[in-house]
């Protein structure tokens, strides 16, 4: 208690010397220290406020990128094993008219992030925060500097011989494929400078209540004269997303489709047009249809097994077992042991947790399917 | 105790219930063997329902239906006592709903999507455990007596405040829907998946309860004059950021630790996320530790490679954060067949970005007329709404549409209303009106009409 009173204590006073600039909620939070500030605020702006200084070579990037990022993104980028391609698509010219041509004229299918990325900043900013997947915020600053270098390399907007640096970071910028190919509503382009006059922004998608860019109408009555389809699921989709006979109830005012039996031929355009145009006539073949089912696999339910780990929970044997060594009873680990080559183990375990031995009470509440799941999972503890 | 769900053996197809190109096969040559499986293929999930009925009838006949008849495992056995379960699961006959993958979207899990069942769930709100999971890179389950959170930047007094300190402060409780920004992207160019779980299934709808992003940004003075954006980091591996307009971070952003009565999921950023109501999801970012008070956007990844829309023109549009009205019909939906003719509720989700939903119109013919849909209450602002409409099937081909109206009197697009202003590589903020196609034969399928 008295331990207890002076932590309470302790955190109070602290908080209180901490909190004594805070106006409008008393005694709830604390300044940030200048430290805690600088450990946290690693973000890059696009006009590179928030970079640190530092300086890394292509070379340098190179070593990081071949240990530490081609694994995933290919030795030149171009992978698309785990993610999309980092590097390709971009052409000299772009780096004059600072917008990817292949974003348009569709000669790229695939989207590059050096196609995309109009701030080196976000790149910066994003392999020092996230990169390398597996191990976020690992790479020293200078490491950080040379892969982002190394990545422009391999896509020919840096030299072999370059070293990036907080100081010409900023003239990098102004060699960005892409620097000029986006268009934002914000009043200031992605360098930070005011929007420029000439792209006027016809729509609004930053602010609630502003209007969009598409105006539709609403129609109630002889709305279309016809229904023009203008695209199908491909059959070879067909099972592309599993059982859906599984992905809904067996019961209720609808099934999921059996695929497992196989799919049913999508119509083609051509059907549907005929088929939604023209006035529906009842087929006639359709009383031939009678169907023998026998046992249709979508009614039954696949349950999740309760195995007899999830049983010895449930029942709450852990007050006095453990998996392993002893604790009120013994070990799982050492009821095993003592059991191992025992052909009749199961049952005689399973009489024991039934009726109790020793000093344990019976568990005649549990099923003796229960505790026979649980008699085998506990042989199995090592 | 059987789980078992055993349908009749043998019953009758219901009129018309064959595939067109199939049927005039059929009329030309004959019933074989391959065309009576392809029926059979058709109805046998819609055969149960209807295999039950049909053997109740035949039985009725002699003396009823066992199950009425005969005594149950479970009215005649003990059941289980109270907190077996100490925190509650679905019934063991719930197994088929749940979030799944979109085989082929992603590569690796951790950035990746599970997609919420929205085929079978009701009401406006989504299950915690049901609620779509976007991770950058991977979602962890963070100790929340370790949790800070800092509001700093242009700011008179940057703090730090724990969990004790946020839990203490006044809070709101708000009902509200994320959507991915990326929801529906694989439908630009055609169609591309077979079930609303997949088109749609990037949404999902919560009571969230925290505090009003507002009270920090006072607390901590915030420099009135000179503020414009916020930014907003979280504290897992991608330490994901995103720039909030400060106008919208002053009005509905919640700092959110509840979600549904209890705690947030790990999967949805426990112990504290951002809420952005009505923007894409990613603004709300998850497992929230940091928040920076600035004057200009800071072009995260996910504001310059990703979560923005290519023009046409080669042009990319940045920023377009507002998720717009959308609408679409969970049941029937895509990959389901109807059990038989007959009374249908048709029933779906509603929800706009800019504020409450006013109105949904239904269309079966495809969009040549339309109905109003009863709006359930309650009607909220940037949540989902639910609508159902009365609908008797008549066994003949039909085309079911739903087309929301928001509140600014905006009306949800069709796909080449979309496409003539955006093109189709855009992939984020389709809203188009989605059409499922219902066969003569039942089964419901996604298409695409102009
Ligand atoms: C274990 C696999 C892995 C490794 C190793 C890895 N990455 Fe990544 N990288 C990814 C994944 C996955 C993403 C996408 C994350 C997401 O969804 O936001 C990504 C995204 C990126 C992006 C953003 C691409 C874009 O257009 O958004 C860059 C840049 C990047 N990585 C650079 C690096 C660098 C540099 C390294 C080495 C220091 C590295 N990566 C190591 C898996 C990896
Ligand atoms: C109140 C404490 C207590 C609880 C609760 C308890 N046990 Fe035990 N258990 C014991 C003790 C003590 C022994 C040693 C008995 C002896 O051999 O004297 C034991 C022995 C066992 C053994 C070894 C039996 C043998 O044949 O050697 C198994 C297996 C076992 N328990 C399983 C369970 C399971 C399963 C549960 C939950 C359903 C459970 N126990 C709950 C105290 C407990």
């Amino acid at each position: 208690m008295f331990k207890l009173s002076k932590a309470i204590l302790a955190v109070s006073l602290s908080a209180l010397s901490l909190t004594a600039m805070a106006q409008s909620l008393p005694g709830v939070g604390r300044t940030a220290l200048p430290k805690e500030i600088a450990a946290w605020d690693i973000d890059v702006r696009p006009d590179f406020k928030g970079i640190p200084k530092g300086e890394g070579s292509v070379a340098l990037g190179n070593k990081v990128w071949d240990e530490k990022c081609a694994s995933c993104h290919g030795t030149f980028g171009e992978s698309m094993e785990v993610f999309g391609p980092i590097v390709g698509g971009t052409h000299a010219d772009d780096i004059k008219t600072g917008h990817v041509k292949a974003l348009w004229d569709g000669s790229e299918p695939k989207r590059s992030t050096l196609m995309k990325v109009a701030t080196l900043s976000t790149i910066w900013d994003y392999i020092n925060r996230a990169m390398p997947w597996n191990a976020p915020k690992t790479l020293t600053t200078n490491e950080v500097y040379g892969v982002v270098a190394y990545i422009l390399n391999m896509g020919d907007i840096l030299p072999s011989d370059f070293v990036l640096s907080d100081k010409n970071i900023k003239e990098v910028q102004q060699r960005m494929p892409n620097r000029n190919g986006m268009i934002s509503e914000l009043g200031v382009d992605a360098e930070g400078n005011n929007f420029k006059k000439d792209q006027k922004i016809k729509y609004d998608m930053w602010h609630a209540r502003g209007k969009g860019d598409i105006q539709a109408k609403e129609c109630m009555k002889d709305c279309i004269k016809k229904v023009e389809f203008t695209s199908t699921l491909p059959d070879y989709t067909c099972t592309a997303h599993g059982d859906l006979s599984q992905q809904n109830r067996f019961f209720g005012p609808v099934r999921g489709v059996d695929q497992t039996l196989g799919c049913n031929p999508h119509p083609s355009l051509a059907e549907l047009d005929k088929e939604y145009n023209t006035p529906y006539k009842a087929k006639p073949g359709a009383k031939l249809a009678v169907v023998s089912i026998t046992k249709p696999a979508s009614v039954e339910p696949a349950i999740a097994e309760t195995t007899g780990e999830d049983l010895i929970k449930q029942y709450k044997c852990t007050t006095c077992h453990k998996m392993q060594g002893k604790l009120v009873g013994p070990g799982f680990n050492e009821v095993a042991a003592k059991y191992k080559g025992n052909d009749k183990a199961v049952s005689i375990i399973s009489h024991n947790i039934k009726n109790g031995i020793g000093m344990m009470p019976p568990h005649g509440h549990i099923k003796d399917a229960d505790i026979k799941k649980i008699a085998e999972f506990v042989l199995t503890v090592k | 105790m059987s789980n078992r769900y055993k349908p009749g053996r043998v019953i009758k197809a219901p009129e018309n219930f064959i595939d067109s190109s199939l049927s005039q096969a059929i009329t030309k040559d004959g019933l074989n063997e391959e065309r009576r499986d392809f029926i059979r293929k058709s109805f046998v999930a819609a055969s149960a329902a209807i295999a039950s009925t049909a053997a109740v009838a035949k039985a009725a006949a002699f003396e009823g239906d066992p199950l009425i008849l005969n005594h149950t495992d479970y009215d005649q056995t003990l059941g289980l006592p109270v907190a077996s379960n100490p925190y509650g699961v679905p019934s063991k006959y719930e197994t088929n709903l749940i979030r799944r993958e979109s085989p082929g979207l992603t590569q690796v899990g951790g950035a990746s999507v599970a997609f919420a069942p929205l085929q079978g769930l009701f009401g406006i709100i989504t299950p915690s455990g049901l609620h779509f999971e976007r991770h950058h890179q991977g979602w962890q389950d963070m100790d929340p007596a370790k949790h800070r959170f800092m509001v700093m930047g242009m700011v008179k007094n940057p703090k730090v405040y724990t969990m004790d300190d946020i839990m203490r402060l006044p809070s709101v409780s708000r009902i509200h829907f994320l959507e991915c920004g990326a929801n529906t992207a694989t439908e630009w160019g055609n169609v591309a998946v077979p079930t609303v779980q997949y088109t749609h299934g990037m949404v999902s709808c919560s009571e969230f309860t925290g505090v009003p992003l507002s009270v920090f940004l006072d607390d901590v003075g915030y420099d009135k004059k000179n503020a414009k954006f916020i930014l907003a980091e979280g504290a897992d591996g991608s330490g994901m950021t995103r720039t909030i307009n400060i106008e919208n971070a002053l009005d509905d952003v919640i700092v959110a630790y509840g979600q549904n009565g209890e705690m947030l999921r790990p999967e949805n950023g426990y112990p504290l996320r951002l809420v952005v109501p009505g923007v894409q999801g990613v603004s709300s970012v998850k497992w929230l530790r940091r928040i920076e008070v600035g004057d200009m956007p800071y072009g995260a990844k996910d504001e310059v490679s990703h979560y923005v829309d290519l023009m046409p023109n080669g042009m990319t549009r940045q920023y377009t954060s507002i998720q717009e009205a959308k609408s679409v019909i969970t049941s029937p939906s895509g990959g389901q067949v109807l059990v038989g003719k007959g009374f249908y509720n048709i029933t779906g989700l509603a929800w706009s970005g800019r504020g409450k939903i006013k109105a949904v119109d239904v269309s079966t013919d495809g969009g040549r007329t339309w109905r109003r849909a009863r709006l359930e209450t309650p009607v909220l602002s940037k949540a989902f709404t639910r609508f159902n409409i009365d609908w008797v099937w008549d066994g003949s081909p039909a085309l079911l549409q739903s087309r929301a109206v928001d509140d600014t009197g905006y009306v949800q697009p069709t796909i080449n209303q979309l496409r003539e202003v955006r093109g189709t590589k855009s992939i984020y903020h389709n809203n188009a009106i989605q059409t499922w196609r219902v066969a003569d034969f039942g089964e419901v399928t996604n298409v695409q009409v102009k």
